[in-house]
């Protein structure tokens, strides 16, 4: 298909990695840190680190919004499917993120709870208009590329004036999550990263004006890249300059799909339905100010947190996953001693283990024998 | 869930909505957050709703870029090649 095909033609990779391999100056280090799950998905799937020269790294890092949700938050989504007996839908890869005493929305389910699997939220709304005696809760997850298409279900279901359906909004903002990481580091007058691979398909949202304040505010190059294979090496490529020059600019290698001011028509709808939380936790980096979304006070019928009483978790981690580190971008997910061991995607004991983006399942399914 | 996917739209339909391709299979999907869509156009497809068209000039200039990368490649082989067996 048009727009695949050529983005993985191999001749051109093979030539952008002799240039990368080429201007890459062997005195120095880059480690560059992709954001994105996606990108950790086709970094692996595609081998390309065995393409870059031994100083030039590749650190995952809290892009994957199923890793960054806190066990909390998972507890309360099964609180609302087993004691709020609602019908719980959800994006797939979180059906299967344990949450306290390890259960999971999976095995609720198969205890008898309504949990369904959905692709896309549209699909919620249909449910709830299916089924009028009963109440329909959509989990809500993601950044700000999935944040646009809850706003629609919302106005939807507004306009409908649906009164059986919900969102539980888990909606979580990208730059804090970038300043979450950058920030300490630079504090401690620190260095951790060279330069940032930039999210692709939540800047097509946000535009990549986003990350301007960013790239000058850690002095760190950030280059915004598609996902296919052939985009992330022109994407490390564009970094070696940057570093080379010792410039910190925000470029936009993904510019057939990447804008600067990003979409306004998706903006405008979550900005009419969501709001800032003061604070938000997340796996990983802890609470967060002002670092994710809740439902506006106009939508309150809407927000499930509202309509519904949610008890306090009392989720504890498990001591030995890694995955905070992980996504910190601290430590490797085979550092992690139960990596492989006791914790497979069949049997994952942590949430970078659960979705394909996660880190430790990328390590898994393409990496850990190498 | 984070992954997006090009597709290409086939025929619009009522209610926002448009007929995709993926790999041999028609979807509905949403255009509830993009304004001028036209069947041929290429979106990004998240979770149901497109986000954005697919710039066809900036996805030929991106593409230009590498055959340069490698004309240029080429053309340093060759006068290497030719230096060689020169005298
Ligand atoms: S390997 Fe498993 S337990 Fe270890 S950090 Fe990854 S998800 Fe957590």
């Amino acid at each position: 298909m048009k727009y695949i095909d050529e983005f993985r033609n191999g001749d051109y990779a093979a030539e952008v990695a002799r240039r990368i391999h080429a201007e890459a100056d062997p005195e120095r280090r880059y480690r560059f840190m992709e954001f994105c799950g996606g990108h950790t998905h086709t970094l692996f799937r595609y081998g390309i680190p065995d393409l870059l020269p031994a100083n030039v790294k590749m650190i995952h890092g809290p892009g994957c919004p199923v890793c960054v949700l806190p066990m909390a938050r998972i507890d309360a989504a099964i609180e609302l499917a087993v004691r709020h007996q609602v019908v719980l839908c959800s994006y797939g890869d979180m059906l299967r993120v344990p949450g306290a005493h390890r259960t999971s929305l999976q095995k609720a389910k198969s205890q008898g709870a309504d949990v369904r699997m959905l692709y896309s939220p549209a699909d919620a709304l249909r449910i709830a208009l299916e089924n009028p005696q009963r109440q329909v809760v959509f989990f809500a997850i993601g950044f700000e590329t999935t944040t646009p298409p809850t706003a629609a279900v919302l106005l939807k279901a507004q306009e409908l004036k649906l009164r059986n359906f919900s969102v539980f909004c888990n909606h979580v903002l990208t730059p804090p999550a970038i300043t979450g990481i950058l920030e300490p580091a630079q504090q401690a007058g620190e260095r951790i990263i060279e330069g940032l691979v930039g999210p692709g398909h939540v800047s097509v949202i946000t535009g990549g004006g986003a990350y301007d304040s960013l790239a000058r505010r850690y002095r760190t190059p950030i280059v915004i890249a598609g996902f296919e294979p052939l985009d992330i090496l022109h994407s490390i490529l564009l970094l070696v300059r940057q570093c080379n020059a010792g410039r910190y600019d925000v470029e936009n290698q993904y510019s057939r799909a990447v804008t600067a001011s990003g979409n306004a028509k998706a903006q405008s709808m979550a900005a009419r339905t969501m709001t800032l939380r003061d604070s938000f936790e997340w796996r990983g980096l802890g609470w967060m100010p002002h670092s994710a979304l809740r439902i506006r006070p106009e939508f309150a019928d809407y927000d499930a947190e509202r309509r519904f009483e949610l008890s306090p978790s009392e989720a504890r981690e498990n001591k030995a996953c890694e995955c905070p580190a992980v996504l910190r971008g601290a430590k490797a997910p085979t550092d992690c001693k139960l990596f492989a061991t006791v914790c497979t995607p069949d049997n994952p004991i942590g949430a970078c283990m659960v979705s394909s983006e996660g880190a430790c399942a990328a390590h898994y399914s393409y990496g850990h024998t190498r | 869930m984070c992954l997006a996917i090009p597709v290409q739209v086939e025929s619009l339909l009522d209610n926002d909505e448009a007929l995709v391709d993926i790999g041999g299979l028609k979807k509905r999907i949403s255009l509830a957050l993009v304004d001028d869509v036209c069947v041929g156009d290429y979106v990004i497809l998240h979770v149901g709703y497109a986000l954005s068209k697919i710039d066809e000039d900036e996805a030929l200039r991106t593409l230009e870029l590498f055959d340069q990368m490698q004309a240029l490649q080429e053309e340093l082989g060759a006068s290497l090649e030719s230096d060689g067996s020169g005298d």
